[in-house]
Order: structure tokens, then C-alpha cells, then sequence
């Protein structure tokens, strides 16, 4: 990696999930995958041998590399999500490593809102478990689009094909049951002994797909994709009031300039634009950076975008295609994962709500089921979330917000729930259908 | 598939950060040292914020024990971007026996900046400090949130953090609390050179290589031209001149060099490429213990 990390230009990033059950082999493949492509240190790997020595370990224990915490290192357990860096030639990638028990559901949520892909770890003795359908579950809940299935261990069973197959025939009869079908990548690997995880092994001459970094590398994931439909989000507005000259954008007195990430889709000046939430039409006049003033922005990067009108707008409020209105409601359905360990949610719970920019008032309306995460099962016994509990709720906001279904964009369609007392984020939400508001439009609109 | 490299979705993500602060907190600051990661999150807060000037000073909580390079750099730069600058000074702590100064050769005052830091939070009012901390960098900040919570007391419960998810930030807090802000939290020692030589980003004389007076210590080369770390008598015949630089540039005490001859960015990042060792192991504030990180930041360290 040394001389090629030299041209950063051509390097794109991934970031993924791992998720696996407690001895599938997790932290062997991601110290295999740091250690192979030389991201781990001569200090760091000093420090884990003596600690490991220390602790009695009978081989270096590479979790001590991602169990950062004093907590973590004398349980044993990783309590928190750990994210973890390594670059190769062609590209730059952030793991997400959840663990696989304590609080596994909300740190498998955490790590999967920002994913572009999950491995998924299966034990090849032991194949596809309630274990399995679970983090394959909460992969598709939250829209990622890639899963490896790294059915590991392979060394164990001989490098038998068949038990492969079987397990990929067991896991695929599984998907097919999921709203949202990702798109899965088996590959037999060995993390203990390396086959199959950089390069491909001769123990699988049967298999002829990728090894799992090649497969990292060239993977074409599609998140935010500039054919979708415009989403900024406005953050902050810049308003130098000053009368300096600026060398690009002349005398400064009246700049106004809507401070952004560009979500999804594309801007180009001219655009004719809808503000909310004034819901004012206008026009794109400019489109800053601190380079200069460019012809387009496009998605994941930040803009300050100057529009032609006086329009009334601030934090909280978005800039969108006038031919592409989002929607808005004041009251909804979305699927939550609850992550308070000393309180419950029940109708009537009272939060403020966090969604793009926005923060506004809500009372849940409704509990409309919960979902047993191991049958995959829809329950109505009982309306009351607890820690780690997910399913349907509807929720009525104090004013409305402007959304699109979860299915259709992540950014816009995602928000969390804060405690009123605690000020603790206490869940993560994906919106799927707005109620009726707006008059005759929104109604039922089903993702 | 998104054309962009992965230092403009870096970028793009921390300048979402810094405006994300700036709109969720009454009276930010921006800790800056001096050193490159801070150098880099001030460049990207005149990004941030263009053509306006950054909405929140730039502090420094100065320990007396700085490099002159790194002072003379630090008031060139706030000139430079058009910044206001406090300072806190660790003197002033001990002065009002707020702290008690480390005795011994190896005495430091890393550990007293945190007091000083807090107490400076707590004068000026300031609901959120915007630090250039990486999870890269050490174990413990891996665990960092990007908007993390300190309690009244300015401490960190590891143990408790607010999940974050997709990009929404909980910037909601009690009277008296206050929060730490990393917008770098996903770079890596290696991004921030990449990013340095992209943007051609000037930096204190002391990141390249030039020849200074050294006393080895333990294997740690520590500086022996300013006359801040004290030296044993035996130490004395030992100090020599070597070509060296600085990987991180903090408090001189704390700050170990390493033999180079890398004199421009691009052979920094050939030698960054190279490296077999973390840049914080010239840190000797990090080699106290296994939790030294995680101990200081509980206490509410940078």
C-alpha cells in the first residue's frame, strides 16, 4: 500500500458493518484485514501481545485492538461500536465493528445507519442461525444494499463445497422473506488462516468468485446517487454582514447564503427551486465553496447556495427541485428501534424528534405492533418498547416536516428521538408513510 | 456510485460538523495548539463558514512549555484566517494554586492543561470545544462520539454515550454541561498529510526535518535547545545535535522527535506511508499506563 496511498485522487471510500455472533471469528477477520493491509502498528501490536501475555491469553487477542475502553478490556466484551480505519491501493474504508451481544441490536443499528455494506459472519458447523436472520434483518431495516455472507471457518469442515452451497441455499430461502432484498456476496473463507480474505485460497478450488477484499474494492454500492431526487438540508446561513470586497463574490452587504450538505441528486445554477417551509418558488444563483463559486453541486458534499428571492428560510429548512416537492406531514408511521435501558416508550411518550435539521416536538399517537426479531414475527400483545425492542409506531409532530419514505432516501427519511428530561437519544427511527395532511395529496403513501 | 475521493467526503463531513456546531450551541470555541490536526480543523472552519469569518475564537491553552516555532506559527496563522484567539494559560492555574506542578525530570504539565481547560470553559462560558482528536489515533478515542457529552464536572462516561446515528447530531444538554466536538473523528494520520499537501496547508517549521540539540531518554528523543525539560548531570555530556522532526507537535515536553531527513510534504507522506509505529508513540503522556488516554479524557482531557 505505501506507494500507491500516494495518490489520494483516485481512492473512493467504503464503509461497511460486521456483525457476527460471539465466536464466529469477527475480530480474527478484522485484525486479519488491518494486519494485512498494514494498518496495525509495531507499538499497537506490542501493546496487545504484552496485555494479551499479561492476561493469560494463550494466542494474541486482536480484540484488544478494538476494545479501547478499561471497561471492555477487563469483562472481555465490547461494549461500544468501534470504528476502525485501513486503506488499500484503491480505496479508503471505515468499519463499524458492533458487538456481538450486550446491547446488540441498538449498536448494530448505530453501525448500519452509516454503512454501504455488512458482512454478515456464519460458523460453517453451525450455518445459518436465529443469529444470522437477525442481523440480516436489521441490515435490510436499515436499507443496506450489499451483504457478504462470510460463511467462515471453512477450515473446520474440510473446504467442503457441499456444506457451503447448503448454507448459501439456507440463507437465500431466509432473504427472500425480507422487504427489501440486499444484494448478497457469498464467500468461504478461513479468517484464522487467511483463505479467501486477501487473496484466494487453494483450499476452495470449487469457488470461483472474488476473495473478500477484492470484493471490498470493487464493489459499486449505491447510496446517495446523484439520479435521485435533490435533498439540502439547511444548516446554518451565512450572512457576513460586512461591506468587504471578496475577490470572487464582490462587495459582501448582501450575501445570504444557505449553509448545506448536498443529501441526493444534483443542483445546477439556474435550477428552479422550492424552499421549505415557506414552500416559495425560486431560482439557483449561486453555488458556493470556499474555492469559488461552481456550476453544480452534487451529492455528499457541502455547498452554500445563494437563491434569486427573499425567501424566508433557516436551519430546519430544505431546498429542493421545484418539480420534486418532498413530503410533508405533521403526523406519520415509522419503524423504531428503542435504545433507553431505563425507560419504556408507550402512546402518549412525549420527545423531541431529530430529523435532517429539524428539531420539533412529538407525541407518539399509536404503537401499531412490535416485530420478534428471531421469527421476524409481527406482535400487537403488547404497546410498551423496551431496551432493544423494534417495530411500528405513529408519531404526530408539532409542526409539520418535510420527508420522504426511508425506502426512498435514507438522509431524509431517518430521524431520532430525544428524552425530554435526559436529553439521551433514545431512538432511531426510518419513516415509511406519511398520514393524511397535506389535503388531497400524501394520502397513504406507501413505500 | 459517488465519484468522490475520500478526502471530499472527509472534508464534506467535517465542515457538516463545524456548522452543525456553530448552529447547535450558543458559544462555541475551537482548541487549537498548534499542531497540524488542529491546524487542519481551523482550515476547514474558514471552509465552513466562507465568506464569513468563523463564528466562534480559536483557544489555546498554552503550558509555558511551547516550541517559539509553534507560538510564532500560532499568531501568523490567526492573522491569516482572520481569527480571534484566547488563551489560557496553564502559568495562571498554578499561579492561583488551582494545580500543583509535576516535580522530577520527567515533569510535565499535560495533565495539568485540563484544569486549566475547564476552568477556561467555565470563565468564558463555553458550551462546546471543538477538539481535532482522531479515532485513529488511540484506542480509547476510537469509542469518541463526534458530539460528545461532558457532565457538569467536564468529565466523560465512556460507558454511556449517545448513539449517533446517520448523520443527526444531539447537541441537547443541561445548564452546565458542555460538549466536545471532534470533526475529525474519521481521519486518519495519513488523510490529514494527504489533505495538508492537497491544499497546500503551511505548518510550523518543526513537522520537517532540521538539525536540534536531543537527549535520548529511554529511547524517547526529546528536545534539548529550549532549556524546558531538565536535564540529569549525566544527561548533559550525552545531549548531541541530530536531524530530526516532529510527527505531533504539543507541549515540548511531552513531545518526542524522530530521526528524518523528510524536508517537504510529499517525503512526509512517504515516511508516514513507511511508518511502523503509531505517531503517538513519541507521545510520552500516552506511555504512563494502558488507560493514560482514557484516564485524562474521563477527567475531561481533550
Amino acid at each position: 500500500m505505501t506507494t500507491t496511498t500516494l495518490n489520494p485522487t483516485e481512492s473512493s471510500l467504503l464503509r461497511f458493518t460486521t456483525a457476527g455472533s460471539v465466536d464466529d471469528g469477527k475480530s480474527t477477520l478484522i485484525g486479519r484485514l488491518l494486519y494485512d493491509s498494514k494498518s496495525i502498528f509495531e507499538d499497537q501490536l506490542l501493546a496487545v501481545e504484552e496485555s494479551s501475555k499479561r492476561r493469560g491469553d494463550a494466542h494474541v487477542n486482536l480484540a484488544l485492538l478494538t476494545d479501547g475502553l478499561r471497561a471492555e478490556r477487563e469483562q472481555g466484551i465490547t461494549i461500544d461500536v468501534a470504528y476502525r480505519y485501513f486503506a488499500t491501493p484503491k480505496r479508503k474504508f471505515i468499519i463499524a465493528d458492533t458487538p456481538g451481544h450486550i446491547q446488540y441490536t441498538r449498536n448494530m443499528v448505530t453501525g448500519a445507519s452509516t454503512a454501504d455494506l455488512a458482512i454478515i459472519l456464519i460458523d460453517a458447523r453451525l450455518g445459518v442461525i436465529e443469529q444470522t436472520m437477525r442481523h440480516t434483518y436489521l441490515a435490510s431495516l436499515l436499507r443496506i444494499g450489499h451483504i457478504v455472507l462470510a460463511v467462515n471457518k471453512m477450515d473446520l469442515v474440510d473446504f467442503d463445497e457441499a456444506v457451503y452451497n447448503k448454507i448459501v441455499a439456507d440463507f437465500q430461502a431466509f432473504a427472500k422473506g425480507l422487504d427489501q432484498l440486499p444484494q448478497v456476496t457469498p464467500i468461504p473463507m478461513s479468517a484464522l488462516n487467511g483463505d479467501n480474505v486477501v487473496d484466494k485460497s487453494e483450499h476452495t478450488p470449487w469457488y470461483t468468485g472474488p476473495s473478500l477484499l477484492q470484493h471490498l474494492e470493487t464493489v459499486q454500492v449505491h447510496s446517495e446517487t446523484a439520479a435521485d431526487e435533490a435533498r439540502f438540508a439547511v444548516q446554518w446561513v451565512i450572512r457576513p454582514i460586512s461591506d468587504r470586497e471578496d475577490a470572487k463574490l464582490g462587495n459582501l452587504h448582501d450575501y445570504r447564503g444557505f449553509a448545506g450538505r448536498m443529501a441526493s441528486g444534483t443542483f445546477r445554477l439556474g435550477d428552479d427551486v422550492l424552499v421549505y417551509p415557506s414552500e416559495m418558488k425560486s431560482k439557483i444563483t449561486g453555488i458556493h465553496t470556499f474555492e469559488g463559486p461552481q456550476q453544480e453541486a452534487i451529492p455528499q458534499l457541502s455547498y452554500s447556495i445563494t437563491v434569486a428571492d427573499e425567501i424566508d428560510t433557516s436551519r430546519g429548512g430544505m431546498i429542493v427541485k421545484a418539480n420534486e416537492p418532498t413530503q410533508t406531514s405533521q403526523e406519520f408511521d415509522a419503524m423504531i428501534c428503542w435504545f433507553a435501558d431505563k425507560k419504556t416508550l408507550k402512546p402518549r411518550s412525549r420527545f423531541h424528534l431529530r430529523h435532517t435539521t429539524n428539531d420539533v416536538r412529538a407525541v407518539v399517537t399509536d404503537v401499531l405492533y412490535k416485530v420478534n426479531i428471531s421469527t421476524l414475527e409481527k406482535t400487537t400483545a403488547s404497546k410498551e418498547f423496551s431496551l432493544n425492542d423494534i417495530g411500528c409506531i405513529r408519531l404526530r409532530c408539532a409542526s409539520p416536516i418535510f420527508f420522504d419514505p426511508y425506502g426512498k432516501n435514507r438522509t431524509t427519511g431517518s430521524f431520532v428521538l430525544v428524552d425530554e428530561q435526559t436529553n439521551n437519544t433514545v431512538a432511531a427511527g426510518m419513516i415509511i408513510k406519511s398520514l393524511v395532511d397535506a389535503g388531497e395529496e400524501d394520502t397513504e403513501v406507501a413505500i | 456510485m459517488s465519484a468522490i475521493t475520500h478526502l471530499q467526503f472527509l472534508e464534506s463531513e467535517a465542515i457538516y460538523i463545524l456548522r452543525e456546531t456553530a448552529a447547535q450551541f450558543q458559544k462555541p470555541a475551537l482548541l487549537f495548539s498548534g499542531g497540524k490536526d488542529s491546524i487542519v480543523m481551523a482550515w476547514l472552519a474558514r471552509k465552513a463558514f466562507h465568506p464569513s469569518r468563523l463564528p466562534f475564537p480559536l483557544l489555546h491553552v498554552d503550558t509555558g512549555h511551547n516550541f517559539p516555532e509553534a507560538i510564532e506559527y500560532r499568531d501568523w496563522f490567526v492573522q491569516e484566517i482572520g481569527a480571534t484567539l484566547t488563551v489560557g494559560l496553564v502559568q495562571k492555574s498554578i499561579d492561583d494554586g488551582r494545580v500543583q506542578e509535576e516535580k522530577g525530570y520527567n515533569a510535565s504539565r499535560n495533565k495539568l492543561q485540563t484544569v486549566t481547560l475547564l476552568d477556561t470553559i467555565e470563565e468564558n462560558k463555553y458550551d462546546a470545544c471543538l477538539g481535532g482528536g482522531r479515532r485513529d489515533e488511540e484506542k480509547a478515542r476510537a469509542k469518541e462520539r463526534f458530539f460528545s457529552h461532558r457532565d457538569e464536572f467536564g468529565q466523560w462516561d465512556p460507558k454511556n454515550q449517545r448513539p449517533e446515528l446517520w448523520n443527526i447530531f444531539n447537541g441537547r444538554k443541561h445548564f452546565g454541561e458542555h460538549f466536545r466536538v471532534f470533526p475529525l473523528s474519521n481521519w486518519t494520520e495519513m488523510d490529514i498529510w494527504q489533505y495538508i499537501r492537497q491544499e497546500n496547508i503551511p505548518l510550523p517549521s518543526l513537522y520537517f526535518s532540521h538539525q536540534r540539540k536531543i537527549i535520548d531518554r529511554n529511547g524517547q528523543l526529546l528536545d534539548a535547545s529550549t532549556g524546558i525539560i531538565p536535564l540529569h548531570d549525566d544527561e548533559k555530556p550525552k545531549v548531541k545535535e541530530m536531524t530530526i522532526r516532529f510527527r505531533t507537535v504539543g507541549d515540548v515536553t511531552c513531545t518526542g522527535a524522530v530521526e528524518s531527513t523528510a524536508s517537504t510534504i510529499d517525503e512526509i507522506v512517504a515516511e508516514v506511508a513507511a511508518a511502523r509505529q503509531t505517531e503517538r508513540g513519541t507521545r510520552a503522556d500516552d506511555k504512563r499506563s494502558e488507560n493514560a488516554m482514557e484516564d485524562r479524557k474521563k477527567e475531561g482531557y481533550f
